[in-house]
């Protein structure tokens, strides 16, 4: 196999709880607790979860908008979190980020074809001249015409703007794109749109994903493989085959069972779990499922299972498989 | 079957300062005793208004029914008092929103919350609400109830408070329940929680329920009748199964078309091209010609009526299927 | 891929007929509607006017002391009547109104600069910088402003300071306690807006500082400080009046608002001299109104956190 384009290893985040006074420190929120996970170069990978999972986060720590707790975080065999200011600036055009909101994620007194074209300046990859026709080019690509570049983006819609969100990550020319719930802020007929852009641009330009959703049917449909994430631990990654056709974690077959088909008096064996998602800022011990676990042993509630390998690129982290 | 909501030819339209926005558009939806109607769209389609406007919500000077009758149990909601809406609403229709965060007071006890409805519409004693309360907040699935009723909303879950809401909206024993995207900021696995309730509480006591969202997973589990609404109208109405495998509207087609299922892989999604048309500028058309495929001469200068189609109870908005038209 | 194209002509075909506009514009459109903020806008620029070049067709500008024609009531020569020394009422009001509006501009512009760029720097480098900058600002917002400017007032009189410069320490005064509360302001708004996904999006671009902070922080900044510009002259002015008033600020013969109504500080000049007091009286009240009334409605275009 090739070299990983990413490598996240034993990666840890946590925030700290400040409470009282003098804002001392009471607790960690782990957000991220000892996650490993690679992606080979033009790829797909999905992280799958639900709130609280800590798939936002990954994606955070891996871009350094968050500093790490523990492990490193290697992009193209080089650790991240170990540059300085000026070489992480200048790496950064390589991985970008795509946002959930795209109303928030857009300067609104910036004019698009500026926000687009900016970072080209300050990265000194093209001459004030050449900028407006790079940006009418990405532009085009992206589903938008050359006349959007003077607007502003609140005369835009949902969708529009998120293809802007998409236009400035991809004007740079990134190995990388983080693409943090990029559709679920948008409709369903929108998402069907962005849903292909994303693939289409994968297509034309090579890009690797990492694409976090909580949308199972939305990362089938475009991840090549996938990790699944519970109050900041891995349970289970596999190819995406592999995963749909025979999910091991009790986590993952009742997510997978939970979500809504719009097939209507379809008849499933739904796995309905207990209870609520337990807060990150403590988690249960040992196995952090066993708690809502259907099939859950005095074991689960004392040991960690081990993230193992069970053959076919397949890990999962559970002592019943 | 009775009708247990009625509503007529609606509209509730928007002032603002760039023109008027018809929210609701001339919309007419029918709920029968004990079923499920499921109302579907898109952001803007009008579906939250038209709820709104059964609750009587539209209020103040930008927003007004500026038409229809709302008939329910034989009157017209539109034409009661305030104080006459104030003993229905709560009462006999009951409604629950998105977030239920921003839907419960804050700063009073879970349990206060529930019993103040008890106790002004059932008439019952602080010691009968009391009770009651407990008993209804253990049929919404929570086990510690004693210990739940006196803590505060900032204490539970998204989940646990969308539960808590249902508790509420139940409590009086509603004829009817007003579903405004009730999990849509909930996870998956609290979502299944949630969807089985409702319907386990629904096959319980025959209330009917309408329900909006924009989830066609969602419809498919919950509804027995669907409507579809785009840019304030109706495009399209029927049975839940007939509509599913049997789409005639092009713009349901498409959205079913473009909505990724799982286990059903496919190359490319189909996506329908372009967004929803700004409601300030709708001209007598129908609203989703720039967007549909098969777009002819008259979509762009007439509005296509719900009619039957097919002799089922299957109703569509769309020149395709007028006679003598589609041929041209 | 034939539906990506389909998809963008369509799109086109959509949005060609929306309107080309900034948010600027679209804000400046909205403020002209609302007649109220308007009026008040208006008020204060014939005010402006009056003040600066209403005094060039005054016949009594000298200001030199007329012992023929002392307290005179209102009439045709003597438009607001005179003074105790004889001198024409209606031009040193106008007059005062050109010092008053000048410290009340002045201090607001000072303290607004002052106050910005030390709330957005404690608010973009935040850590030591923060601490030191907002310990200060705490420290003189724990004093009230009034008290001090009394202090430093008493203190212009036993140094003796010269009248000429009196008008210009006055306004270092007013700026000195205005800028705590703007930069407390600017750098709440500061930290906020760091929080913003499109800052966090600025930083994954690689982004310079200098274009962060110039292209993305402070463009939106500036409508909050127009607003609190604004609503901060009405309040200047006010303080100085109360401080010439009292004889703390600007001191006679150089009129303002302030020192014109501590000339009819007895009964005799209350009772029998009303247009001694009435007019600068006025002219404070109208002023301040106006100027309140057109930064609300300034805040009500340009800061949507405001909006109803």
């Amino acid at each position: 196999m090739s070299e990983p384009l990413v490598e996240v290893n034993h990666l840890k985040k946590y925030f700290p709880i400040n409470s009282g006074l003098l804002n001392r420190t009471v607790g960690h929120v782990k957000a991220v607790d000892d996650i490993s996970f690679s992606i080979q170069p033009g790829e797909t990978f999905g992280l799958v979860g639900e709130s609280g999972s800590g798939k936002s986060t990954v994606g955070r720590t891996i871009l350094r908008l968050h500093d790490k707790t523990a492990g490193e975080v290697k992009f193209k065999g080089i650790d991240v979190h170990e540059l300085s200011g000026k070489e992480l600036r200048q790496i950064r055009p390589q991985m970008q980020l795509i946002f959930q909101d795209p109303y928030s994620s857009l300067n609104p007194r910036v004019r698009v074809g500026d926000a687009i074209g900016e970072a080209l300046l300050d990265h000194g990859m093209l001459q004030k001249g050449e900028i407006r026709d790079r940006v009418e080019e990405v532009l085009a690509s992206c589903g938008l015409s050359s006349y959007h570049y003077d607007r502003f983006p609140h005369e835009f819609s949902g969708g529009q703007r998120q293809r802007i969100g998409i236009a400035r990550a991809l004007v740079l020319n990134p190995d990388l794109i983080i693409a943090d719930e990029p559709v679920s802020a948008l409709d369903v007929s929108i998402q069907a749109q962005i849903i292909n852009l994303f693939r289409h641009q994968q297509e034309t330009r090579g890009l690797t994903y990492l694409f976090i959703s909580h949308d199972l049917s939305v990362v089938e449909h475009l991840c090549s493989r996938i990790g699944v994430m519970y109050l900041g631990s891995m349970m289970e990654t596999a190819s995406r085959d592999e995963l749909f056709r025979n999910p091991l974690h009790p986590y993952t077959k009742a997510l997978l069972s939970a979500v809504p088909i719009p097939i209507p008096k379809l008849k499933r064996d739904r796995i309905v779990l207990k209870g609520d998602i337990p807060s990150p800022a403590n988690p249960p011990t040992g196995c952090k499922f066993h708690t809502r676990c259907p099939f859950a042993t005095a074991m689960c509630k004392e040991q960690v299972p081990e993230f193992r390998h069970v053959g076919h690129e397949h890990y999962v982290a559970c002592h019943l498989v | 079957m009775k009708n247990t909501l009625e509503i007529d030819r609606l509209s509730t339209y928007f002032y603002t300062e760039e023109g008027t926005v018809k929210a609701v558009d001339d919309v007419s939806i029918r709920v029968r005793e004990g079923e499920t109607v499921c109302i579907v769209g898109e952001s803007g389609c009008g579906k939250s208004i038209t709820a709104m406007s059964v609750m009587g919500l539209i209020e103040g000077t930008t927003g007004k029914v500026v038409n229809g009758k709302i008939g329910f149990d034989g009157e017209n909601l539109l034409d009661l008092s305030k104080n006459e809406l104030r003993t229905i609403r709560g009462n006999e229709i009951a409604m629950i929103f998105q977030e239920p965060m921003s839907s419960l007071n804050p700063v009073l006890p879970i349990g206060q919350q529930i019993t103040e409805p008890l106790m002004q519409h059932q008439k019952l004693s602080k010691k009968e609400a009391r009770l009651r309360a407990i008993e209804l907040i253990k049929q919404v699935g929570i086990s510690r109830a004693e210990q739940i009723f006196d803590s505060y909303p900032h204490e539970l879950s998204g989940g646990m408070l969308q539960r808590i809401m249902i508790a509420i909206a139940i409590s009086c024993h509603p004829k009817l329940l007003i579903a405004d995207e009730p999990t849509t900021a909930l996870d998956v696995t609290i979502q299944a929680q949630i969807l089985d309730m409702l319907r386990e509480i629904k096959e319980k006591s025959n209330m009917s329920i309408l329900l909006i969202t924009h989830d066609l997973g969602v419809v498919a589990e919950m509804a027995d009748y669907v409507v579809v609404m785009y840019s304030g109208k109706v495009v399209e109405e029927g049975e839940v199964v007939e509509l599913f495998n049997n789409p005639k509207h092009p713009y349901t087609k498409g959205l079913l078309k473009s909505k990724p299922i799982i286990n059903q892989r496919q190359e490319q999604l189909y996506s329908i091209p372009g967004q929803v048309p700004n409601p300030l500028s709708l001209k007598e058309s129908c609203y989703f010609h720039e967007r549909c495929a098969q777009c002819m001469s008259i979509c762009e200068t007439q509005q296509p009526k719900l009619k039957e189609v097919g002799g089922s109870t299957q109703k569509v908005a769309c020149w395709l299927y007028e006679e003598g038209i589609a041929d041209v | 891929m034939s539906t990506m194209s389909s998809e963008v002509v369509k799109s086109s075909r959509q949005d060609h007929t929306a309107v080309k506009s900034s948010l600027w514009t679209q804000s400046m459109r909205k403020l002209r509607k609302n007649k109220l903020a308007m009026s008040g806008l208006i008020f204060v620029i014939l005010m402006f006017l009056a003040c600066f070049v209403g005094p060039l067709f005054s016949p009594y500008t000298d200001g030199k002391i007329n012992v023929t024609a002392m307290n005179k009531a209102p009439s045709l020569k003597h438009w607001l009547g005179t003074d105790m020394l004889g001198r024409d009422v209606m031009t040193r009001l106008l007059q005062a109104g050109r010092i008053s509006l000048t410290v009340g501009l002045a201090s607001m512009l000072l303290s607004v600069f002052i106050g910005s760029i030390l709330g957005a720097i404690a608010g973009y480098y935040r850590g030591i910088v923060d601490q030191v900058i907002m310990r200060i600002a705490d420290l003189l917002l724990t004093i009230p402003g009034l008290p001090i400017l009394f202090i430093l007032g008493a203190l212009l009189s036993e140094w003796k300071v010269p009248v000429d410069s009196r008008m210009y320490i006055v306004m270092l005064m007013l700026s000195f306690v205005g800028w705590p509360g703007l930069a407390r302001l600017v750098r709440g708004q500061m930290l906020s807006l760091r929080e913003r996904e499109f800052m966090q999006a600025a930083v994954v671009l690689g982004l310079r500082d200098r274009r962060k902070l110039f292209n993305h922080l402070l463009p939106n900044l500036f409508p909050l400080l127009i607003v609190v510009a604004t609503l901060s002259i009405g309040g200047a002015i006010l303080s100085e009046s109360v401080l010439s008033y009292f004889g703390l600020g600007v001191t006679p013969p150089t009129a303002t608002w302030g020192n014109m109504i501590d000339s009819a500080n007895n009964v005799i000049d209350f009772e029998k001299h009303p247009w001694l007091w009435i007019p600068p009286g006025f002219a404070i009240f109208s002023t301040v109104i106006a100027i309140n009334i057109f930064g609300d409605g300034l805040r009500d275009v340009l800061d949507p956190k405001h909006k109803k």
